[in-house]
């Protein structure tokens, strides 16, 4: 593979996903919890659902997660497995998952940080498992897209950017 | 590519848009945002300095709709252009799938525009990348300036080619977009491959939606 490395996220892996995060949010008293891949894009959500503009939020993730791995390296850390963002009323926990995507949980004063930290851990070892799965089977078993999109998306983007 | 979302059923493609400081990547997002129907696209989102110089990057996603079942978007981003800002700049590379190098084309800018070319081979090795592996293209902007370069001239300083080695790749491939002009073909007895380039003035979107339109069918066609 010569450009970014590619993985696909099939509807079985949505749905183990899920009930990794709702098990969570339960437990927890969390919010919301997103997953957010590393190179800005949302995955996955579970819990409320945010008002806030998510392809945004997924994207700024993204960069401040990296930023701050960066920022480990050169204090001689391997990294910061998650980070701690404090409001007033609302807050947000991240977590690495197998180095390739972002945990995002979103509380308020419902819970507290102890307890967001506490029972976030069985739920990073969890879902650790399933991306690791996930992309050791890259590839091999991921249907394409069908061969008339690559005409369809042509016609789209002429329309769409003008032709 | 980076993913297909086969349980949301969306598709999204990473376009960089790279080059040297004030060469005029954050001015291609902003007319896209401007002109682009605003259904179709999100929110645009600048982390710049107090003088507009782009700090971390600039984002833009642009929705093309539902092709075949599959909700199809593009986020574009703007990397920050100025030397010192490497360590940002290279981030934003991470899981790109395709590029557009924005060359300055004013004469004074040229050691820049190389500066910034090597700058992103460098960058794209570290990530384990090969900009002439995925899309890439370049676009000599602010072509209405009078000191701008000509267009031989800045093809040969940063757009020279490189060696084609896959056979299957080994064929004269005309430039879809000059007349006369190859892609790919055979210089002394080497095949040669450049990335397809556009002229553009972006302050007035003169080649704006040009080089997008090549980058995005290209990206697009990695995905089949
Ligand atoms: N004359 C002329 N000016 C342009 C053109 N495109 C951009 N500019 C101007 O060049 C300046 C820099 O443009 P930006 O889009 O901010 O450049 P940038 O590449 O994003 O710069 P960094 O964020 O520092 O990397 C602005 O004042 C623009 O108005 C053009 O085609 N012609
Ligand atoms: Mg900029």
């Amino acid at each position: 593979m010569s450009g970014a490395s590619s993985w696909s996220f099939r509807e079985d892996d949505s749905r183990r996903i899920q009930s990794i995060l709702s098990a969570f949010l339960g437990e927890s008293n969390a919010r919301t919890a997103l997953i957010v891949d590393r190179t800005g894009q949302m995955v996955s959500t579970a819990g409320e659902t945010p008002a806030f503009d998510a392809t945004a939020f997924a994207s700024l993730t993204a960069a401040d997660f990296s930023a701050n791995d960066q920022l480990a390296r050169m204090l001689g850390e391997n990294e910061f497995g998650a980070l701690f963002h404090q409001g007033e009323r609302e807050s947000m926990y991240l977590a690495d998952i197998a180095r390739r995507v972002i945990l995002v949980v979103l509380f308020d004063n419902r819970t507290t940080l102890g307890l967001v930290k506490l029972r976030v851990k069985t739920a990073v070892v969890q879902l650790n498992q399933v991306f690791t799965d996930m992309f050791n089977r890259d590839g091999t078993s991921a249907p394409g897209v069908e061969s008339e999109f690559l005409g369809e998306a042509e016609d789209e983007i002429d329309k769409l950017f003008g032709s | 590519m980076s993913m297909i979302n086969y349980a949301s059923r969306e598709i999204n493609c990473k376009l960089v848009y790279y080059g040297p400081g004030l060469g005029g990547k954050t001015t291609n997002l902003e007319h896209v945002y401007n002109k682009v129907a605003p259904a179709s696209r999100g929110k645009m989102i600048s982390l710049a300095t107090e003088t507009e110089r782009t700090l971390f990057f600039d984002f833009l996603p642009v929705d093309l709709g539902t092709i075949r079942g599959f909700k199809v978007k593009f986020h574009l981003y703007t990397v920050p252009g100025q030397v010192y800002y490497n360590a940002s700049r290279k981030l934003i590379l991470k899981g790109v799938d395709g590029v557009v190098f924005v060359a300055d084309s004013q004469i004074e800018r040229m050691d820049a525009n190389i500066e910034a070319m090597q700058n992103l081979y460098e960058n794209m090795t570290q990530h384990g990348y090969d900009v002439t592996k995925i899309p890439f293209a370049i676009q000599y902007n602010k072509r209405d300036l009078p000191n701008a370069a000509p267009i031989p001239e800045l093809q040969t300083a940063l757009n020279p080619g490189w060696p084609v080695t896959d056979p299957s790749k080994q064929r004269v491939t005309p430039d879809p977009y000059h007349d006369s002009e190859y892609l790919v073909r055979q210089e002394d007895g080497q095949w040669v491959e450049r990335a397809p380039y556009f002229e553009a003035v972006a302050l007035t979107g003169e080649g704006v939606f040009d080089t997008l339109k090549a980058i995005s069918k290209n990206v697009v066609k990695t995905l089949g």
